[in-house]
């Protein structure tokens, strides 16, 4: 039985997605958390801004970095800062880092016919003081992960930290000997940041990196190669 | 003093052009207990005295947070206050969340004031029976609104509005050509006060005196009770009585703070 399968279409159809590129990442500890972004935004092969941030303080214990398209991650981000005010108001405390997670879980599936193209990684500390990252996909999808990453530098980093973070395929140390401190997640994300930097063409510029724990969130900035 | 033949419903005018229902209302307000606000160049501070109906209740919160920059002291039935508060909140929300940045205290006061008048040209409304205190910082500038059931809303250099708040006044009347060019510290002793010459018989302890301040480099912010103590030992000893903190306050401290319902 022959199926007509009809003229294949010739013009591609108008999308309203795009993608700004960009690379973000995080990494837990035992009572802190890291979580750091790339700033550059792309269209296509050119840069559009070496500055657009796509990182945000929620609290004072969680922060959020999101890869994809500029204009959902400003949007998201703007969305996420009124719930978290509301929450505020009506609880008299701020946002568990827990409920920000299910919270940005909620806010992305409620968008499920016409997604965010955001990447998500929510990180901070929970309410025992347990260092926690969270990953997303576009819709909504949580899992609670001990590192995650996210953008067009993720799969560049994201080996990276299964190497250096989880242990994996290592034959050099055991996991009991390990502990993963402070000083070294930092310079850690530093480096698979920077390294990403140097091959994805779409990752660069400056990086937002912070370091949050029970004490509060350290914010701080670096350059990445302009190239 | 009857005035029964026109004041059965706010819709009914008095032969001298008078709304009884709005006054009545404005009534409420003044059996509230003590509100008051005052304001420099660069900041603005509330000072309230907080009632409990008895030694197992806790005090009645009389200040709450608007916005960073903005924050309202009320006085009257704290019900429709919270009415008020959500309103606000929203407005606030919403012009941030639209344009990025403050809306000013000014025009969020407009609001309330036009949201005020529907209700006393309504049929089956009455107006809202409570007086706000606004203080906020925007554009560089301190703000201090009172709003009353009437829907008129005044800009003031100091305010104050409830029960006995006739003796704040007198006070501040006295002492608010100084305001503009203090310091915080000095502003809240005014302010603190002021509250005393209100409080009659009642003795201001830091459970009871509630204060907010905002201003320049300063989110709204309520002050926590053993800031509030300071200043209160600050009046205390100009006075020549000096208060000796024994254990037993820190206890209370703790037990007020558990008691403390969310009220909003």
């Amino acid at each position: 039985m022959e199926t007509y399968l009809g003229e294949k279409q010739q013009a591609r159809q108008w999308s309203p997605y795009i993608n700004n590129g960009g690379s973000c990442l995080a990494v837990a500890g035992d009572d802190f958390a890291v979580i750091a972004s790339d700033t550059r935004m792309s269209l296509g092969y050119s840069i559009k801004t070496r500055y657009s941030t796509k990182y945000l303080k929620i609290t004072e214990k969680c922060s959020i970095v999101s890869s994809g398209m500029q204009a959902d991650i400003f949007t998201l981000h703007k969305v996420l800062k009124s719930r978290a005010q509301i929450y505020e108001q009506k609880h008299g405390k701020p946002m568990s880092t827990d409920a920000v997670a299910k919270l940005v879980s909620r806010l992305l599936y409620y968008r499920r016919f016409f997604p965010y193209y955001t990447f998500n990684i929510v990180a901070g500390v929970d309410e025992d003081g347990v260092g926690c990252v969270f990953s997303y996909d576009a819709i909504g999808t949580l899992e609670r992960v001990k590192y995650s990453a996210s953008g067009s530098g993720s799969s560049l980093i994201e080996p990276v930290l299964d190497n250096q973070v989880a242990l994996k395929n290592r034959n050099d140390i055991k996991k009991e000997e390990f502990k993963l401190t402070k000083e070294y997640a930092i310079d850690l994300v530093k480096d698979a940041i920077t390294s990403a930097g140097e091959r994805d063409i779409y990752t660069g510029d400056f990086v937002e990196i912070s370091v949050i724990d029970l004490n509060g969130t350290h914010e701080d900035k670096f350059e990445l190669r302009f190239d | 003093m009857f005035r029964t033949q026109y004041d059965s419903d706010i819709s009914i005018y008095s032969p001298e052009g008078r709304l009884y229902q709005i006054e009545y209302a404005m009534q409420a307000v003044a059996q509230g207990s003590t509100a008051l606000g005052l304001k420099s160049k660069t900041h603005a501070v509330v000072v309230t005295l907080m009632r409990s109906s008895d030694e197992l209740s806790s005090h009645q919160r009389k200040i709450f947070k608007v916005d960073g920059h903005m924050g309202i002291a009320i006085s009257g039935l704290t019900a429709d206050a919270r009415v008020l508060l959500k309103f606000m909140r929203n407005e606030t929300l919403h012009h941030k969340f639209v344009y990025g940045s403050n809306l000013p205290t000014g025009e969020v006061v407009s609001s309330l004031a036009m949201k005020s008048q529907r209700n006393t040209q309504r049929w089956g409304r009455r107006p809202y029976g409570v007086g706000l205190l606004v203080i906020g910082y925007d554009g560089d500038k301190t703000h201090l609104y009172q709003t009353s059931p009437s829907g008129n809303c005044f800009s003031y250099y100091a305010q104050a509005i409830g029960s006995r708040s006739q003796s704040a006044r007198t006070y501040l009347e006295k002492n608010f050509k100084a305001f503009p060019e203090l310091g915080l510290e000095e502003l809240v002793l005014h302010g603190v006060k002021a509250l005393k010459e209100s409080s009659g018989k009642e003795t201001l302890t830091k459970l009871n005196v509630g204060i907010a301040v905002v201003g320049k480099e300063q989110k709204f912010e309520i002050l926590k009770p053993n800031k509030v103590q300071t200043y209160l030992d600050q009046i205390l000893q100009t006075e020549g009585e000096i208060e000796i903190e024994n254990e037993n306050e820190n206890e209370k401290d703790e037990e007020a703070e558990t008691l403390e319902l969310k009220l909003d």
